[in-house]
């Protein structure tokens, strides 16, 4: 009696997890559909796309439509292809990160670490920054980058990004650190290490978890960011963003499908490697001092 | 000017004093134990001493040296923290000698202290290993490496050994008393467990409210507290203390209490003290150590002075070695410590014998010790 309701209760349950996989799984189809579409029509000639269906697949394989977004397409007016932007974005986000991160580490440090009078309020204030939004800053930046002469130029975006950064990643850092034992810190002083000694040697080798967190976010923003892009760069200093919104704007000529989705997947391929690449350590460090292990 | 000297410290947030007018002088060699409870100020001192903490007014010194506002690691001290504070990013060997790095230590020197001291600790076969990879014993004996290897003036434990299981705990106190008696170096321990503070230290200072209450040897502590506080604090199970009333009983001095029926008892004094006769006719606790109070049998045979008393055994705790038994005296429960095999009974009467020469009275308003 007791064994066959056992084997009952195996089965019901065996048959609702199949069921909850089968959901799961469809949701998970409709949701890789519009990617499914991208490269499924980035991979055909023009013709099949006029010609009326979307969803099929490709009846001739080919790789033009990429070759051209990346090298030959017309963008704006001049018919580079994508390839010298997407250097751009590259050139501007990877310092942007990085700089934006070992800021943000030294901020939590020193709010967490090292007492001192106003610490809230200046903490209050860098939070503040990461509600203000984009458009409100665009004319005092606009000036500043005036001022430093180093408008429309990379330089100036990875400023901007830098600067704008500097407050998400002062506060996964400070709520990261916060959590982080201070009686290290004592005992490293006590040891002789100074400011930066303790910093280099004791905090962050102990932060990866967050420093992934920082990168992920960072890079994401950086890397989509379009009104920045198209406020402070011209030209041929114009980002990946800006330079797809070219693409696929330009009006001369036919309209090239295959050739605007082959560029928007090339738009959208860095920032889904980051995830794919640190995504664990993504989640690891937003939960990392909430449960004590 | 001892070693390690406190002279008048005091430590202020603000307009709040939590250490008042602290004065203890330690000499070399000395383990001097900070004791009290939560909240008391043995910490604060603690980091007051390691320079982790400003001093508000006052002065510490070490080696005749003024160490107010000297960075910690120029004080030449060391540290063991109760949480060890071992770097979790480095190995065990990495850990010991990041001091003497820090401080510019050729590597073949640091590999040689790093030598001697694993060997002292006999944690050789740790050293490569991680923090995350020892157990709590282990990490412990580290953090002491950490601190023995920079051969310091001064050694400061805060609570090294309440995260440890209560068996370890016991093997690690031995061990750093071991390891006191080697080295003959000179401790400050902060811990708030009494049993340590009696074991370990060569004198104790009690704490309570930012006031050091008593500082003394072990024995002075126990025996002659200061105060009620001290009396209560240091001793497991705790002192009983009795209201009772001191009377001039045919020219001796007894303190009168009463049993669990109400009926007076009067436990004759002998070699009081001359203050005692102030307080003659009034109130006073009576105060008595659980192991002064024991069957005729049990009972000290150096004592001069033991007075019988027969009372009602409310409850017995046979703890082994002791048994401990309850009872009912001037309407307070209290306890008295016998031999395993006292034939002690709830609910029955049974013949007690009091050491009068360990019983200390206290003023009931100051509660002070009456000497």
């Amino acid at each position: 009696m007791a064994a066959a309701s056992t084997e009952t209760a195996i089965r019901s349950s065996r048959f609702a997890r199949v069921l909850i996989y089968l959901v799961l799984l469809l949701f998970a189809l409709f949701y890789l559909l519009p990617l499914g579409i991208m490269v499924v029509n980035s991979l055909k000639p023009l013709s099949e796309i006029t010609g009326g269906n979307m969803v099929a697949l490709p009846r001739d394989w080919t790789i033009a439509p990429w070759l051209s977004a990346w090298s030959t397409a017309q963008i704006g007016v001049e018919p580079t292809g994508l390839r010298p932007y997407f250097i751009n974005s590259i050139v501007m986000a990877v310092p942007a990160v990085m700089l934006s991160t070992i800021v943000g580490a030294l901020n939590g440090y020193v709010l967490t670490k090292w007492h001192f009078r106003g610490a809230t309020i200046i903490f209050g204030l860098l939070l503040f920054s990461c509600f203000i939004p984009f458009q409100i800053v665009l004319i005092p930046m606009a000036r500043i980058l005036g001022i430093l002469d180093i408008a429309g130029t990379t330089s100036g975006l990875i400023l901007v990004h830098f600067v704008y950064g500097i407050g998400f990643t002062t506060l996964y850092f400070r709520n990261y650190y916060a959590a982080f034992p201070t009686e290290l810190v004592r005992a490293a002083q006590i040891d002789g290490a100074g400011f930066f000694q303790i910093f280099w040697r004791i905090m962050l080798p102990s932060s990866g978890p967050i420093i992934a967190v920082s990168f992920i976010w960072q890079f994401t923003n950086i890397w989509n960011d379009f009104l920045f892009g198209a406020s402070f760069a011209s030209g041929g200093s114009a980002p990946m963003t800006v330079a797809l919104n070219n693409l696929v704007n330009s009006s001369t000529g036919v309209r090239e499908y295959n050739v605007h989705f082959a560029g928007a997947i090339m738009a959208a391929a860095p920032t889904l490697l980051v995830y794919i690449v640190a995504g664990r350590y993504f989640v690891r460090g937003l939960m990392a001092g909430s449960v004590k292990g | 000017m001892g070693f390690l000297d406190i002279n008048n410290v005091t430590k202020a947030y603000g307009s709040v004093e939590v250490l008042h007018q602290v004065d203890i002088s330690v000499e070399e060699g000395e383990f001097l134990v900070l004791v009290g409870p939560s909240g008391c100020g043995k910490s604060t001192l603690l980091n007051m001493i390691a320079g982790l903490e400003s001093i508000s007014s006052g002065e510490i010194c070490i080696k005749d040296r003024v160490m107010n506002g000297v960075h910690p690691s120029r004080r030449n001290i060391a540290m063991v923290f109760q949480s060890y504070a071992l770097y979790p990013n480095m190995t065990v060997g990495q850990n010991i000698t990041f001091g003497l790095e820090m401080h510019g230590t050729p590597k073949a020197d640091r590999d040689k202290a790093m030598a001697d001291v694993a060997k002292l600790l006999q944690i050789e076969n740790l050293l490569t290993r991680k923090p995350g990879q020892l157990s709590g014993g282990q990490r412990q004996r580290v953090a002491m490496g950490r601190a023995l290897v920079r051969n310091p003036d001064v050694f400061l434990f805060d609570e090294p050994l309440s995260n440890l299981d209560a068996k370890l705990r016991v093997d690690m106190r031995t061990e750093i008393k071991k390891l006191h008696q080697k080295l003959g170096t000179t401790i400050v321990y902060v811990t708030h467990d009494q049993i340590e503070a009696m074991t370990l230290s060569t004198r104790i200072a009690v704490m309570y409210n930012g006031y050091v209450q008593q500082l003394g040897t072990p024995k002075e502590i126990y025996d002659s507290p200061a105060n009620l506080f001290v009396a209560t604090f240091m001793g497991s199970p705790a002192m009983n203390v009795l209201q009772s009333r001191l009377e001039d009983r045919n020219g001796a001095l007894h303190a009168v209490i009463r049993d669990a029926s109400g009926q007076d008892i009067a436990l004759r004094i002998e070699n009081a003290p001359a203050a005692y006769a102030a307080y003659t006719g009034r109130e006073v606790m009576l105060g008595i150590r659980p192991e002064a109070i024991t069957d005729p049998e049990g009972a000290d045979r150096n004592a001069r002075n033991i007075q019988a008393l027969t009372n009602i055994v409310s409850v017995t705790e046979p703890a082994g070695a002791d048994t401990f038994v309850t009872m009912t005296l001037s309407g307070k429960d209290c306890i008295a410590r016998m031999r395993a095999d006292a034939e002690a009974h709830p609910g029955q009467s049974f013949d007690f014998a009091v050491n009068m020469d360990k019983a200390v009275l206290f003023d009931p308003k100051t509660e002070d010790r009456i000497i």
